[in-house]
């Protein structure tokens, strides 16, 4: 017997890995000593193991430690490498591109940015989700300094290729940044190879704790950023705050097993979506949303269409899933991501988003397929475009009372 | 989003889910909404000789709120005049399943289907009056 609900929402945050949990508590009780107290082995201690911490974040995407500074979250590394490079470089010009399938910390922070004078141009993409790249070119200018581009999109999965994203901004001397928290420990990141001058990570999206996250800061060739958060200097300067030990040695022991087990991992989430994916592509009208080939092994987002999602949700409620991104879940309003992609409306309020992840089961896959074949059965009885589909009427040439 | 219990009722066990012939003579139709705003309902009603509204059914695509609005007001309408039924208010509905304020949107959607399939129903009849199904609702 599958435990109900059963939890397929690994992109919105992981449990914390018991392994995780192990290696944090000491850090909580006897091993409590600030990391920047130098005068005593209780400053000592937690200050080894942050470095240490620091070592495993850095070794999962080939960076040199010195280049992990320790945030929040990836809301915070968004914000620190947006505003810091913005405002360091806004002697050297004052635009910068972005996508318009970011997530809502990268849009939210380019709209401050253009309340202080800066000018942001949000690129469209592609119907499978991913960037035209001559399009990408085309909008550098000469006093573009900035390019945020998401590495794995949080909603659809979809891997943008920042290794050619990367050659480009290098080539043109425009910083680039890359949202990388639904990429770690999910997809091969080398930053010895990538040109990325600037990358967020988040510890909650890789089975470590909440509240903690990093910014990758370039040394070679050199990024400089301006200060978000003042006070003690920690951090060289660039994120002052007492750093939280027990969260930063659960990051780093996540990495740490991320690094590990990741391909073996991949390999067998993968298998699930697949048959996820198989299990109710025998439903009529089901749509993929986004490219299935370059996107991450655990997400899965589809559009079952004449269903509207939010009743989907409340009928499939065993399954703990979401629709759009767990952000704008409470908004009445489809996904923008979807309306990226130029999903119409029908899908766009159709989508559900279930993404997979390492405590997932293959019976609770079975177990999602039969109940959502049963379920969406229901609720098309009960949908009138389900009915006027049936009869073939074909719902573009409706004349709708817009209200 | 937590749903009343009620709603939860309504949305788990409708009531009067189906389809009557829309060209049938005793058949009011209402369709209203938009797949864009993300619900549309569609509610028809048979109504008899003296114009008492016999039966009732519905289909709706949307969220559960709108789901449930439907189901109840099929289940008021029942053993109403056409009268009765135009006279049916939003609040009422919106009162009776406990909607939050984000869904109230629904509850006028429904009294919009009713008074929809009255309209309907009386144009065939030569009653005359076309109804405007769909009036602008303010955002939330």
């Amino acid at each position: 017997m599958v435990k109900t609900p059963i939890y397929l929402d690994y992109s919105a945050t992981t449990p914390v890995d018991p392994r995780v949990a192990d290696k944090m508590i000491p850090y909580l009780t006897e091993k409590f000593g600030n990391p920047a107290s130098r005068s005593h082995s209780f400053g000592w201690e937690a200050d080894k193991a942050v470095e240490e911490a620091r070592e495993q974040v850095a070794a999962l995407v080939n960076a040199d430690p010195k280049e992990i500074i320790w945030t929040s979250g990836a809301t915070e590394s968004n914000n620190l490498a947006l505003k810091g490079a913005a405002h360091f470089y806004s002697g050297k010009g004052k635009h910068l591109i972005t996508v318009k399938t970011e997530h809502k910390a990268v849009l939210d922070t380019c709209r401050e940015l253009e309340r202080q004078g800066f000018e942001v141009t949000y690129l469209g993409v592609k119907e499978d989700g991913l960037i035209d790249i001559e399009e990408f070119k085309a909008a550098i200018r000469p006093d573009t300094i900035l390019a945020s581009v998401m590495f794995v999109n949080n909603e659809i999965g979809v891997i943008q290729d920042i290794p050619q994203l990367g050659e480009i901004c290098r080539s043109k001397g425009v910083i680039f940044h890359v949202d990388s928290a639904q990429a770690a420990g999910k997809v091969d990141i080398d930053l010895a190879k990538l040109k990325v001058d600037l990358m967020s990570f988040s510890g909650h999206k890789v089975y470590g704790p909440k509240g903690i996250g990093a910014l990758y800061v370039r040394r070679k060739p050199r990024v400089r950023l301006e200060a978000q958060m003042h006070g003690g200097g920690h951090e060289r300067g660039m994120r002052s705050g007492t750093l939280p030990t027990h969260q930063i040695v659960g990051m780093g022991e996540a990495f740490a097993i991320a690094k590990r087990e990741m391909h073996a991992e991949n390999e067998r989430i993968r298998m699930l979506r697949d048959k996820l994916f198989k299990g109710v592509s025998d439903i009529e009208e089901v749509h993929l949303n986004g490219d299935m080939e370059s996107r991450i092994a655990g997400n899965l987002n589809v559009s079952f269409n004449f269903v509207e999602g939010e009743s989907l949700i409340m009928a499939i409620k065993d399954l703990a899933v979401s629709s759009g991104s767990a952000c704008t879940s409470a908004s009445l309003e489809p996904s923008y991501v979807l309306k990226a992609l130029g999903r119409n409306d029908e899908l766009a309020h159709s989508s559900i988003r279930f993404t997979i992840g390492r405590f997932t089961t293959e019976e609770e896959i079975d177990y999602a397929v039969k109940l959502l074949h049963e379920k969406i059965g229901k609720l098309r009885e009960m949908s009138p475009l389900w009915e006027m589909y049936k009869d073939g009427i074909d719902l573009d040439t409706v004349q709708w009372a817009a209200h | 989003m937590a749903y009343s219990e009620k709603v939860l009722d309504h949305y788990e066990n409708p009531r009067n889910v189906g389809s009557f012939d829309k060209d049938s003579a005793d058949i009011g139709t209402g369709m209203v909404g938009a797949p864009a705003c993300g619900d549309v309902m569609k509610l028809q009603i048979r109504v008899n000789d003296q114009g008492v509204i016999e039966d009732a059914k519905f289909k709706t695509y949307g969220c559960g709120s709108a789901i449930a609005s439907s189901s109840l007001v099929t289940e008021w309408v029942k053993g109403k005049t056409l009268d009765e039924a135009m006279a049916l208010k939003n609040t009422q509905i919106a009162e009776e399943l406990a909607l939050p304020p984000v869904k109230i949107h629904c509850s006028i959607l429904a009294e919009d289907a009713i008074k929809a399939a009255v309209a309907d129903y009386k144009q065939k009849h030569g009653a005359g009056g076309e109804y405007v199904a769909c009036q602008p609702v303010e955002e939330n």
